[in-house]
């Protein structure tokens, strides 16, 4: 399955067949020439990053920090090693993006990180693949050979003087290492523990020099902002909320998958896109930016554009374009027992509120599934995630008491069925028709 | 920059942290993972304080200083952060701390008192981790009560030089383990029993043998090594219990190695000699007091006027307090002896007379963090002096270069800048290898006697790194005084500080190193060596096992066989003393008197006796003193340790004077290596003096192990030997039989065979020739 | 204790990086070292942080940090399932309990035959095939209703 469906497409473009993501298919739709212009030209290095701030992009990896102002961070002048590194390690619940970019368009990637660390003086770039996609961490392995070969990356770039090496590091199966810090720690072989900033990579990175780190779909973006220009990216999406985005559409729908769309097209749009409502069912609630975005309750939902203004609207956040759609065969205390354990499972055990408040709260929200809720235990739950919120080197802490708090807000009734009825509101043969396990066909 | 902390102004420099800021004011921040001497880690969140315009309360331990910032230890928010961390802590912690052995005087305790709540709110399962076996040193029994700080972690990594324990696995069952069933070996380790802040990492010999409010606490001085670490000594019941480190930045920081910790062991041994004993018909035979020292008074006299005062002679240990050198030289001066001296394990004698004064670390210890390069000469480093070494480990991390010149390839666990690792025979010539090329560097002229020296690439890199930069230091370490030409190599790094401005200093090898010199212990006759080799009728040895002591055991041994009296001032009465010691006098260890160390960088540090001596043993300046008198020599009439002291040095030195590494008059002479088969001989850390010897947790540890014969391949090809063969070793006419061991550090044409132990007491010099054959 | 194939794998990986950055290869040289002995066993972290240069304690926390490494043995084939949310909205969870009862194991166990451990995994990073398996960290199935697990298992032979 390919990228389902866009409107305005860019990323997606031309992305059928099997041999999409070869580099002489990625030539042919016009690939390697934004490179291949920016070296030729010997275009300023502050000129590729003011093209990139006019377009407004946002990290595409969950935060929204503008890319260009990033960029900019990155001290141009230092004379020692430097370095880009792209965060393809994909495991927020709900998010396979990347997925599809890397299996489709490996060479966007490729081509964004030899034309950042152009932007900003680096000679050595790492992309870190999530280790369950162990087939895509080959398949960019193969893609920067061929890249290699033609001279897209290496020494002396199209004979520009300006040399460039990426090289693919895997995963294997931690959750945080998507933090960026984390991510760096687990590059220099160690465990994925996140970093207390400041220092920021900007100034304290990879092996302790200058490191810039973006996602994916961002350095994805990258030739295409170069090639068209800014200003025109940013046309395609929302004043403040750039470009196109790719959202990954999953749980109680049609046609789950990965969507394009230019930021700020209704959500309603979107989930017609993706087919609608599985078994014509109604819509409960939707977490729409990956499972430690607050989940929003259907009507809200509904109404909501998917911008980054507008689902903060919403009282969610946009992050990583992770829409989970859950129908009314849902049970919001099960759902959130499953978002609860992930992250105390994928805490790193580093800081003491998250090690120790993930688990309890994971314990006390099982609990009440199983039948086993006292009363107090909704005041004690909300109680902890404050006691984690904001004290945390890193934000999964926050991203662990989120959806507690949401599910609560929102579905304090259900969850106070629970305890005071021992079971679910929802009778467990709907919960189990809901998934279709026994009734779906491909 | 200019900092407000609860409303109290400081200015800290650039670059520090809150934490540093409310320490300067006086502002106390609750924390744990926090130690001033390692990285901030930054994840128990127990410092959390709030600053005016963050909207997240902030780790004041890693958040950096802006100007104008003010911040709030303990408003509502700070308290309400402070206090949630401490409900986390203790969620899956055991409330149990009536049993634990920290209770008392755990960091977690106390602050939970201030932070906890009263009721718990956690009403799950706690947490199970499982106890780990980590060596005799270390109890790792209590692991539930780890919070996970990872301040044990960082003290390997970043202090000891070694990661031994990590945090394995991750979320809550993150856990401090050792790597699957390993023991922990670094001689710092004990050192993370004090920074565990819970009764996770607890002393094992000191498990459950007292509470902390039962102990009363004294201070000490270590008489191990020439660094003179400061002791807190704890006591109950007029028995030393536990050691720890006393804060002291300037000489040992905050740490002590585990032979400082865990010696104490042996003051409370068997082997403890209670009363006085004389030899009779071929026995030892308790007597008292008054019966000993009468009977060593006539003896002495006896031999005197029999066979001249020339036949005694007195040796000591370099561990002896200063006041007891003094008074033992004075003692033998007065009899008419110029034959006594404390450096026992000195071969090469060829200075003495000759140096400018006495020689010293030519620096202070706190003076190394500033140096940019070291070159240490002939040391088996880590193990010698493993707080010395981890100064150096600190100044390689940051930029100093630190190079070592010996023949031990040991991992010193420093950053070096270049190792070269010779035989024995070679390093007089490695060094002059370095000087020549200083001069070269310098285009100075080359010293008389090194023309034929061809400098190596290594050589020359030393030599380089000791001519950049302001301040740079060439130490000479043990086995260099050791060294069967030591004042060659003195008179050469000397030499080479003299070509790159280095200063130039000894490390010293024990206790008292310095002080010996400056009590006059020395010879004017034969010395340490010389008094074996002509063996006298009468010796009088003080705190010193010439078996496991000397240079050249055998012969000390024989000459101690073959003598009329044998006369031993020591706190110990077991092992070869028995067969050739005709008094053993019971002088007490250094928890027992009062007196004096000079530390290697001349720092005089006296102490207090902690507990009443053992039995009837007696400090050893007053036995000292009573055999003076009964002697009937003048000016033993000193009431007190201090008044002994003070006619050494000054009331109220700190610093004695007369330090001085120059030396003169010594030619150089620098000879070709034989082709014979050399021994190397470390003295290992726990054999290194009578109190380790005798450490019953010390004696289990891996550097305990019984040597053995350890060789690179090539020579035990050429010995037509394997690994694990067991080998005979032979020296003069003692012999050993101990297992061959392949091991590539050991330079060509060596076997390394460890001294001061008793399954190599019967071999000879420490780094003469040795046959090796299989056995 | 690692093959002259596994080293050469391992210095492939060291070459990414700086020359005095080999620890970054640990965790590909641990993932090499497992797919050589099938599981990640303690002689084998320590011949691969010996060979990085490391401590091993230093290995071993990577080792047990990253939940793709199975430091006992497990079966010739390991399949783990994910139960996410979002695979769990389309069938996850039930195609763990299928799988179980087909296999006669619990998760975390492994057949009488050796053939098939089961374990539950976390996100895989591909919601949009729900529900996603992955056979011995490498190969990932997608949409897993019971026709195309039955099918899996007849291929794990």
């Amino acid at each position: 399955m390919a990228i389902l469906g866009a409107l305005n497409p860019m990323l997606s473009v031309g992305l059928d067949g099997d041999k999409a993501w070869r580099l002489a298919d990625y030539v042919k739709r016009g690939g390697y020439s934004a490179l291949r212009r920016v070296l030729e030209q010997k275009m300023p290095q502050g000129e590729v990053i003011n093209e990139v701030k006019k377009s407004v992009l946002r990290g595409r990896g969950g935060a929204g920090f503008p890319t260009g102002l990033k960029w900019s961070f990155m001290p141009r002048s230092f004379p020692g090693d430097k370095y880009v590194v792209c965060n393809s390690d994909e495991g927020e619940p709900g998010t396979f993006k990347d997925r599809d970019i890397l299996r489709y368009n490996p060479h966007s990637v490729i081509e964004g990180m030899a034309i950042a660390g152009y932007a900003m003086g680096a000679a050595r770039g790492y992309n870190y693949i999530h280790g369950e996609v162990w087939e895509l961490y080959e398949r960019f392995e193969e893609a920067l050979d061929e890249a290699r070969a033609a001279g897209f990356i290496g020494s002396d770039l199209l004979g520009s003087g300006f040399s460039f090496d990426l090289f693919a590091h895997h995963g294997y199966g931690a959750y945080i290492c998507g933090e960026e810090t984390a991510l760096l720690e687990s590059i220099e072989g160690k465990k994925g523990q996140p970093r207390f900033k400041p220092p920021f990579p900007a100034s304290f990175g990879l092996y302790g020099k200058p490191t810039t780190i973006n996602n994916t779909e961002t350095f994805a973006s990258i030739p295409y902002i170069m090639n068209m220009g800014g200003e025109a990216y940013l046309e395609a999406g929302k004043p403040n909320n750039g470009g196109t985005k790719l959202f990954s559409v999953s749980g109680h729908v049609n046609r789950p998958g990965n969507y394009e769309i230019p930021l700020g097209t209704p959500f309603a749009t979107l989930l017609e896109m993706a087919g609608g409502m599985r078994g014509g069912r109604k819509l409960k609630a939707c977490i729409p930016g990956g499972s430690s975005a607050p989940v929003v309750p259907a009507a809200t939902m509904m109404n909501a554009t998917m911008d980054y203004d507008g689902i903060s609207k919403a009282g969610s956040m946009l992050g990583s374009g992770a829409v989970i759609v859950m129908d009314e065969t849902t049970c919001m205390v099960k759902a959130l027992e499953r978002l609860s354990f992930f992250y105390y499972e994928e805490s790193c055990g580093q800081c003491t509120p998250c090690r120790e408040g993930t688990s309890w709260l994971y314990k006390v929200v099982h609990r009440i599934e199983n039948g086993q809720g006292r009363p107090g235990d909704l005041d004690l739950l909300e109680s902890v995630t404050t006691n984690i919120m904001g004290r945390t080197i890193c934000a999964l802490g926050d991203a662990a008491s989120m959806p507690v708090q949401s599910f609560i807000k929102h579905y304090r009734d259900e969850f106070a069925y629970h305890i005071e009825h021992k079971k679910c509101l929802v009778p467990v043969d709907v919960q189990r028709a809901g998934s279709g396990f026994f009734t779906a066909t491909v | 920059m200019e900092i407000e902390i609860d409303g109290k102004i400081a200015q800290v420099p650039d670059g520090s942290t809150i934490m540093d800021a409310a320490q300067q004011v006086g502002a106390y921040i609750p924390h744990f993972c926090y130690h001033k001497k390692l990285s901030i880690a930054a994840n128990c969140r127990m410092c959390l304080v709030q600053v005016e315009k963050a909207p997240k309360p902030l780790p004041a331990c890693a958040t950096p200083v802006t100007n104008g910032m003010k911040v709030f230890t303990h408003s509502e928010l700070a308290v309400k952060a402070q206090k949630g961390v401490m409900e986390f802590l203790l969620i899956n912690h055991p409330l149990d701390c009536p049993i634990c052995d920290q209770g008392g005087e755990c960091q977690l305790q106390d602050l939970a008192v201030g932070y906890g709540g009263s009721a718990s709110r956690f009403q799950e399962d706690k947490r199970v981790v499982f106890h780990k076996d980590v060596g005799p040193l270390i109890s790792m029994q209590e692991m539930a009560r780890c919070i996970h700080c990872t301040r044990c972690v960082r003290f390997g990594q970043e202090i000891a030089g070694v990661m031994e324990l990590g945090m394995a696995n991750r979320n809550m069952h993150s856990e401090i383990t050792t790597f699957v069933g390993r023991s922990v070996d670094s001689e710092l380790s004990g050192n993370m029993i004090d920074l565990c802040p819970v009764g996770a990492l607890t002393s094992r010999p000191f498990r459950y043998s007292a509470r902390s409010w039962e102990l009363s606490r004294r201070r000490s001085i270590s008489p191990h090594d020439s660094i003179g670490a400061n002791l807190t000594v704890q006591v109950k019941n007029n028995v030393v219990m536990r050691v720890l480190p006393r804060d002291n930045e300037d000489v040992n920081e905050c740490w002590i190695s585990d032979k400082e910790r865990f010696s104490y062991e042996a003051l409370n041994s068997p082997a403890r000699l209670g009363r006085p004993m004389i030899r009779v018909d071929g026995a030892l035979r308790e007597v008292d007091w008054n019966v000993a020292l009468d009977y060593v008074s006539h003896a002495l006299k006896d031999i005197v006027s029999n066979s001249g005062a020339a036949s005694l002679a007195a040796l000591a240990s370099p561990q002896s307090t200063l006041e007891e050198l003094y008074l033992l030289q004075k003692l033998m001066h007065g009899l008419g002896s110029g034959n006594v001296d404390f450096r026992p394990r000195r071969r090469d004698f060829s200075a003495d007379g000759k140096l400018g004064g006495v020689p010293w670390l030519g620096l202070q210890l706190s003076e190394i963090k500033n140096l940019d390069a070291v070159l240490v000469v002939g040391s088996f480093l880590r193990k010698d002096h493993p707080l010395f070494a981890q100064r150096l480990r600190q100044l390689a991390k940051k930029s100093g270069k630190v190079s070592l010149l010996s023949s031990s390839g040991d991992d010193s666990l420093i950053n070096l800048h270049a190792q070269l690792t010779v035989s024995p025979a070679d390093l007089p010539l490695a060094l002059a290898a370095v000087v020549k090329a200083a001069a070269q560097l310098k285009n100075e002229a080359v010293p008389a006697g090194l023309d034929s020296i061809d400098p190596c690439a290594t050589s020359q890199a030393i030599a380089r790194s000791l001519l950049d930069g302001e301040k740079r230091a060439v130490f000479l370490g043990n086995a260099a005084e050791q060294h069967p030409q030591a004042a060659q190599l003195h008179v050469l790094a000397v030499e080479l500080a003299r070509l790159t401005g280095a200063t130039c200093g000894f490390i010293g090898e024990a206790a008292n190193s310095v002080g010996g010199h400056l009590a006059k212990a020395l010879p004017t006759a034969l010395n340490a060596y010389e008094m074996f080799a002509q063996p006298r009728k009468a010796y009088i040895l003080l705190g010193v096992e010439p078996e496991l002591d000397c240079y050249d055991p055998q012969q000390a041994v024989a000459a101690l066989k073959g003598a009329a009296l044998v006369v031993m001032l020591t706190p110990f009465g077991d092992g070869a003393a028995q067969d050739y010691a005709d008094v053993l006098l019971p002088i007490t260890p250094f928890t027992e008197t009062s007196g004096s160390f000079v530390n290697t960088e001349g720092r005089i540090q006296s102490f207090t006796g902690v507990v009443r001596p053992l039995g009837d043993a007696r400090p050893g300046w007053k036995v000292l003193r009573v055999l003076g008198n009964l002697l009937a020599l003048a000016g033993f009439d000193q009431n007190s340790s201090e008044q002994v002291r003070d006619e050494i040095v000054p009331a109220g030195t700190t610093f004695v004077a007369g330090l001085d590494n120059r030396v003169s008059d010594v030619p150089l002479s620098l000879m070709v290596t034989a082709g014979e088969l050399q021994r190397i001989a470390d003295v290992p850390i726990y054999f290194a003096d009578p109190l380790a010897r005798r450490a019953s947790a010390l004696q289990k540890t891996r550097d305990a192990v019984a040597p053995t014969a350890r060789m690179n391949a090539a020579t035990l090809a050429r010995l037509a030997v394997t690994d694990g063969v067991p080998v005979r070793l032979r020296q003069g006419n003692g012999e050993a039989v101990l297992t061959a061991r392949a091991d590539e550090t050991v330079p060509a044409g060596c076997v390394r065979v460890a001294a001061a132990h008793v399954t190599t007491a019967a071999l000879g010099e420490m780094f003469g020739a040795i046959n090796v054959e299989r056995a | 204790m690692l093959t002259s194939e596994s080293l050469k794998r391992i210095d492939r990986e060291i070459a990414k990086y700086p020359v005095d950055q080999k620890q970054s290869a640990v965790m590909a040289a641990l993932a090499i070292a497992q797919e050589q002995q099938g599981w990640l066993s303690s002689e084998a972290i320590e011949a691969v942080a010996n060979y990085l240069g490391m401590a091993p304690v230093a290995a071993y926390e990577v080792a047990t940090f990253y939940n793709m490494y199975d430091l006992k043995p497990v079966g010739k084939y390991k399949v783990s399932v994910c139960t996410n949310l979002p695979c769990m909205l389309s069938g996850g969870v039930d195609a763990g309990e299928y799988l179980q009862k087909k296999l006669g194991i619990g998760y975390n166990e492994t057949t009488a035959d050796g053939l098939v451990t089961l374990k539950e995994s976390e996100c895989m990073g591909a919601c949009g095939d729900a529900p996603v398996m992955i056979v011995n960290n490498r190969r990932m199935c997608s949409w897993m209703n019971p026709e195309q697990i039955d099918k899996l298992l007849a291929e794990l032979k």
